[in-house]
């Protein structure tokens, strides 16, 4: 947090569309029963206080903070070598830069580095399972990663989560904190995800699917996906900035 | 017709149960990837104010007390200028104003030391009651919810915001309770009775 500024804009933050991002209440993932509000939200204008939010400087991060293959103990991680990369974006189309990027995973054999997860796939001692970076000046960002595996959950019998990489992204505005998932191309479990069918949308549920992309794979090494990130956006009106009678 | 061109925001997805991985590896018992979490402290130790410190627990809708919670906060400094992106200059260089704190693993409790921020303008130029933004996550909330820690000795009842409540019983929820010299109980409830104010905003 050393520098004050991460991005060229105020604004008002857009409204978010409540019907394209999942509900509250979910049934068929169980946990959202007791969790989901019940009373309407308070919906109004975002303030200040929604559109300023934290910076990040480039001093905080380590040199393997976005190579979970070897940010653990140096040595490789076990499984699928493949880059994850973007943009992160907001919903006017321009790459928001300098925001804070981490993800979180399983390993290739779908088991967590978490006291909670008892899943009889073994750890891999040479994977911690997180990784962080900061947005490039267009938006990009990269990691480098194994491509977790599938693991099943308790809510129904015998559910199981798609192959998944938890993203947190922040954005220039605290009212764009963001946190998803990213699916990938093919994978026959997230049709029958009950945390993917939380969205009610087909076309937003493709929007967290990336794309396997041989461009950005390097030979004889690791496989590529694409997932851009896309933040609200923001309003700028010259008429807004103008308050009646000033 | 032209076409308007604008993207849609990306979906949420829920933070899940294992957010700690990602997000506060160091206190999750993961140390060695990054030498320390991020947001531990909205301030650093020559940050302008009065101290305060704030704690509490998140209980859904079967009053069960969450462990796998995640919370981040958001405030300005003493004078009410939030340190990073304000138009209207430059903050307390000691106030970061942001810090992301976990529920307890054993007893939920959560609790976050930082200054009594300042007033903030709403949009229209009133002010706005002395606040700190929360941003909500955990296994089981599919979307991070939005909420406001007040502070019971503030003037609250001119605050924009809080006046938009309209049903007003509803507004004690985003209330602090103070409960010694510079301390404060703040409880959220996500479902049923004395469910907390959320915002959409
Ligand atoms: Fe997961």
């Amino acid at each position: 947090m050393t520098q004050n500024k991460n991005s060229v804009d105020g604004g008002t933050l857009f409204f978010r569309d409540r019907d394209w991002h999942p509900p509250a209440l979910t049934p068929g993932y169980k946990t959202s029963t007791t969790r989901a509000p019940f009373r309407p939200l308070i919906a109004m204008p975002s303030t200040l206080s929604e559109e300023t939010g934290p910076a990040f400087g480039h001093s905080m991060f380590g040199e393997l903070d976005n190579n979970l293959i070897l940010n653990f103990t140096g040595q490789p991680a076990v499984g699928e070598r493949i880059i994850l990369h973007g943009r992160i974006l907001d919903e006017n189309g321009r790459g928001v830069p300098g925001v804070l990027v981490e993800i979180w995973q399983a390993n290739a054999g779908g088991r967590y580095r978490h006291k909670k997860d008892g899943y009889l796939a073994p750890l891999d001692p040479n994977f911690g399972g997180c990784g962080r970076t900061l947005s490039r000046p267009d938006g990009s960002y990269e990691f480098l990663t194994i491509r977790p595996g599938a693991y099943p959950w308790p809510n129904r019998v015998n559910d199981w989560r798609p192959m998944h990489i938890h993203i947190s992204v922040f954005g220039s505005g605290f009212g764009q904190r963001l946190i998803t998932q990213n699916y990938f191309e093919g994978d026959p479990l997230i049709a029958r995800c009950p945390i993917v069918n939380t969205i009610g949308k087909e076309e937003a549920i493709r929007a967290l699917v990336a794309p396997l992309d041989m461009n950005r794979a390097l030979p004889m090494d690791c496989l590529a996906y694409k997932f851009d990130v896309v933040l609200r956006g923001r309003r700028q009106s010259f008429f807004e900035n103008k308050r009646e009678g000033m | 017709m032209q076409r308007l061109d604008y993207l849609k925001e990306t979906p949420s997805q829920t933070a899940g149960p294992y957010v700690h991985i990602g997000l506060t590896p160091n206190k999750l018992g993961n140390a060695g990837i990054y030498p320390a979490d991020l947001g531990e402290s909205p301030i650093r130790p020559g940050a302008k104010g009065e101290r305060v410190t704030i704690s509490g627990e998140v209980r859904d809708g079967a009053g069960m007390i969450l462990r796998d919670t995640l919370i981040e906060t958001w405030q300005a400094d003493a004078a009410g200028i939030y340190p990073a992106n304000d138009p209207r200059g430059a903050a307390d260089p000691e106030v970061t104003g942001w810090a992301r704190i976990i529920a307890d693993f054993d007893t939920g409790e959560w609790t976050l030391r930082t200054i009594r921020p300042g007033r903030v303008p709403f949009p229209d130029g009133r002010l706005m009651a002395p606040h700190i933004a929360l941003w909500i996550v955990a296994r089981g909330i599919n979307l991070g919810l939005q909420t406001r820690i007040y502070f019971e000795d503030e003037d609250n009842d001119s605050c924009p915001v809080l006046q938009r409540i309209e049903h007003r019983e509803r507004v004690r929820t985003l209330i602090a309770r103070k409960t010694a010299p510079g301390a404060y109980r703040f409880d959220v409830r996500l479902q049923g009775e004395n469910e907390t104010v959320f915002f959409d905003m």
